[in-house]
């Protein structure tokens, strides 16, 4: 198995179609598929064992993508948000690697041992203008496709594996081949070293869809963008969602060509959903869970359950929008208290998953698989009776008061339930006589006003008292960082260090 | 008849279908198009016939035997229709899904 072949399937089956957009530049999925070829050459004549990239979005993440199946070396997405101390141990990992990055950084870069250095357009030019071999790729399913750096909270960030086997499998049992129209085109703006970016690119590839990118997001320029491509799919995560609804708002304009949009990376708060849902009423939402050690989407709530669940009177119908749906076909999800054992639904544990595409690998560690190939996510959560599964956040969040577990996610869910109440986060903060105290942040609604008093009577009239906030601060926004993901540990230390 | 091994690419000896093995079973089994068996891709051999009867493969589609351990995907399309072991492979049903990227 190779992804190379999803890339040949849709060359010989729409090869005349744009594969790709950016900033005025196209490939077609022929010229894809011939460039990926002209890039294994480059790869294997380099002698590099990973390709790297250390770089915004833009053609050449496919191409490089593609490039580095057909070579049969694993593709390495590097942050470029990262240090250059932080850039330099990740590239030590992986040397010898062949690295295609920006003009400025190529420059800085180049001379170093072990390092074959392309910078983005030399690279772009390099691929359009040498002949791809013959099909001459490996097949082997064990073979390293992609390699992600996860973001970890201390020590040095893991190297998620993710084999020809996953992607393969993620992708057919999530695509139907071919079936975008010749006008779809979905807007990427997550970047590449995001699960999200990778799969975006194979699923686009497999469906035939035109891919529009966009390097650096901005509302207005996702919106422009969105508009002049005539997008009709595209992903993003809660706080891009949130301020394209806010910049649709302040404009009053419209988005006639999209369908189709869907999100995740991220906790979606209530209110941002349900506001771009009465903003883009045409437009068919899709909830997506996924972890990057799981080759992305694993649950999905689709378009028909979020209008179900909005336009219900009945408040356990309108949680769901606040789920992320079911499992995929082919994923198993399994939700199990701290001995292992699985519970009852609506019960909170662990959210266990298996299926062909979870990998549950990471480089330098080996396989974190359990028996029976179950991945323990590390993320809490329960499942509903009808197998909707809602997430609640890290196990490694959880804060612990006198002995007692308390959940973040689900302090969060009822303060959220409050009128007032637009966004929140709850973390632990040392306490002497608890070890942790309960603080929330919130950001309250524009035009309304609550007090901390009030808020805590909230929490304390529907959960136990020991879950109510000893301390409540307001603020305009969250830290969320470019992916969507709420940067709990830096409130941790704000709160901290001002206790 | 070697036994197939996932990743392994075969091709209609009788028309221009090419499959990839998804998944096989540990022993040996007999894949055949258009009623030939079908041979490594870009292992010589019978170049394409004419087209066969039967309603051919579909480009995209996975085909999957009645017991569940063979599947494979249509990597190019055929006149050819497969089977394993002399039973008609049959189209896996997927319902669609919503694109989630």
């Amino acid at each position: 198995m190779n992804l190379a072949v999803l890339l040949e399937m849709a060359c010989a089956s729409f090869g005349e179609r744009v594969a790709v957009r950016c900033e005025g530049q196209s490939l077609r999925f022929d010229e894809l598929f011939s460039a990926a070829g002209a890039g294994a050459r480059a790869l294997r004549e380099s002698g590099a064992r990973h390709a790297a990239l250390l770089d915004v979005t833009s053609p050449a993440v496919p191409v490089a993508l593609f490039a580095s199946a057909w070579a049969g070396l694993p593709f390495a997405p590097l942050s470029y948000r990262a240090t250059d101390a932080e850039i330099d141990a990740l590239l030590a990992r992986i040397a010898p690697a062949f690295l295609v990055t920006d003009a400025e950084r190529a420059g800085r870069l180049a001379g170093r041992a072990s390092l074959a250095i392309l910078a983005r357009d030399a690279f772009l030019a390099r691929v359009r203008s040498t002949p791809a071999p013959e099909p001459d790729w490996d097949m082997d399913p064990e073979a390293i496709a992609v390699l992600l750096f996860t973001s970890g909270t201390t020590g040095a960030p893991k190297a998620a594996v993710l084999r020809h086997k996953h992607l393969v499998s993620y992708v057919l049992g999530s695509v139907e081949f071919g079936c975008a129209g010749p006008d779809d085109a979905t807007l990427v703006s997550v970047p590449p070293y995001h699960v999200a970016g990778m799969a975006a690119i194979l699923s686009s590839v497999y469906a035939g869809r035109r891919i529009v990118q966009l390097p650096h997001f901005d509302a207005r320029a996702w919106i422009e963008l969105a508009r002049a491509e005539a997008v009709t799919h595209a992903f993003v995560v809660p706080t891009m969602l949130a301020r394209i609804a806010e910049a649709l708002e302040a404009e009053g304009g419209a988005l006639p060509a999209l369908r189709a949009l869907s999100y995740g990376g991220g906790k979606m708060p209530l209110p941002v959903i349900e506001r771009a849902m009465r903003r883009l009423p045409q437009v068919d939402f899709t909830n997506a869970y996924g972890l990057t050690e799981t080759s992305s989407t694993i649950a999905l709530l689709g378009p028909e359950e979020h209008r179900a669940a909005a336009a219900s009177a009945d408040a356990g119908a309108r949680r769901r929008l606040a789920s992320v749906g079911r499992a995929l076909p082919g994923v198993e999800v399994e939700i199990r208290d701290p001995d292992g054992k699985p519970v009852a639904a609506g019960e909170r544990g662990e959210i266990h998953v298996r299926g062909e595409q979870v990998a549950g690998e990471y480089l330098e560690r080996g396989s974190q698989l359990g028996p029976g190939g179950w991945f323990a996510t590390r993320d809490g959560g329960s499942l509903d009776a009808e197998g909707f599964l809602f997430v609640e956040g890290r196990i490694d969040d959880v804060i612990v008061r006198g002995g007692e577990n308390l959940s973040p996610g689900e302090i969060e869910e009822v303060l959220l339930a409050h009128a007032a109440v637009a966004d929140c986060a709850v973390v632990g903060v040392p306490d002497e006589q608890w070890g942790e105290a309960v603080a929330a942040v919130v950001v309250p609604r524009a035009g309304a006003s609550v007090s901390a008093q009030e808020l805590r009577d909230w929490v304390r009239a529907r959960l136990r008292s020991s879950r109510a906030p000893e301390r409540i601060e307001f603020r305009d926004r969250l830290p969320y960082n470019e992916t969507g993901k709420l940067v709990r540990r830096r409130l941790r230390a704000e709160l901290a260090g001002d206790a | 008849m070697p036994v197939l091994k996932p990743g392994t690419r075969l091709r209609s000896a009788v028309c221009a279908t090419e499959v990839m093995v998804i998944q096989a079973p540990a022993h040996e089994v007999e894949v055949t198009c258009g009623g030939a068996s079908m041979l490594p891709l870009g292992a010589g051999g019978p170049s394409p016939q004419a087209a066969q009867k039967g309603e051919g493969t579909q480009i995209g589609k996975r085909y999957v035997n009645a017991a569940g351990d063979l599947e494979l995907l249509c990597t190019k399309p055929g006149a050819g229709s497969l089977a394993a072991a002399g039973a008609p492979l049959v189209v896996k049903g997927a319902k669609p899904l919503p694109s989630s990227d």
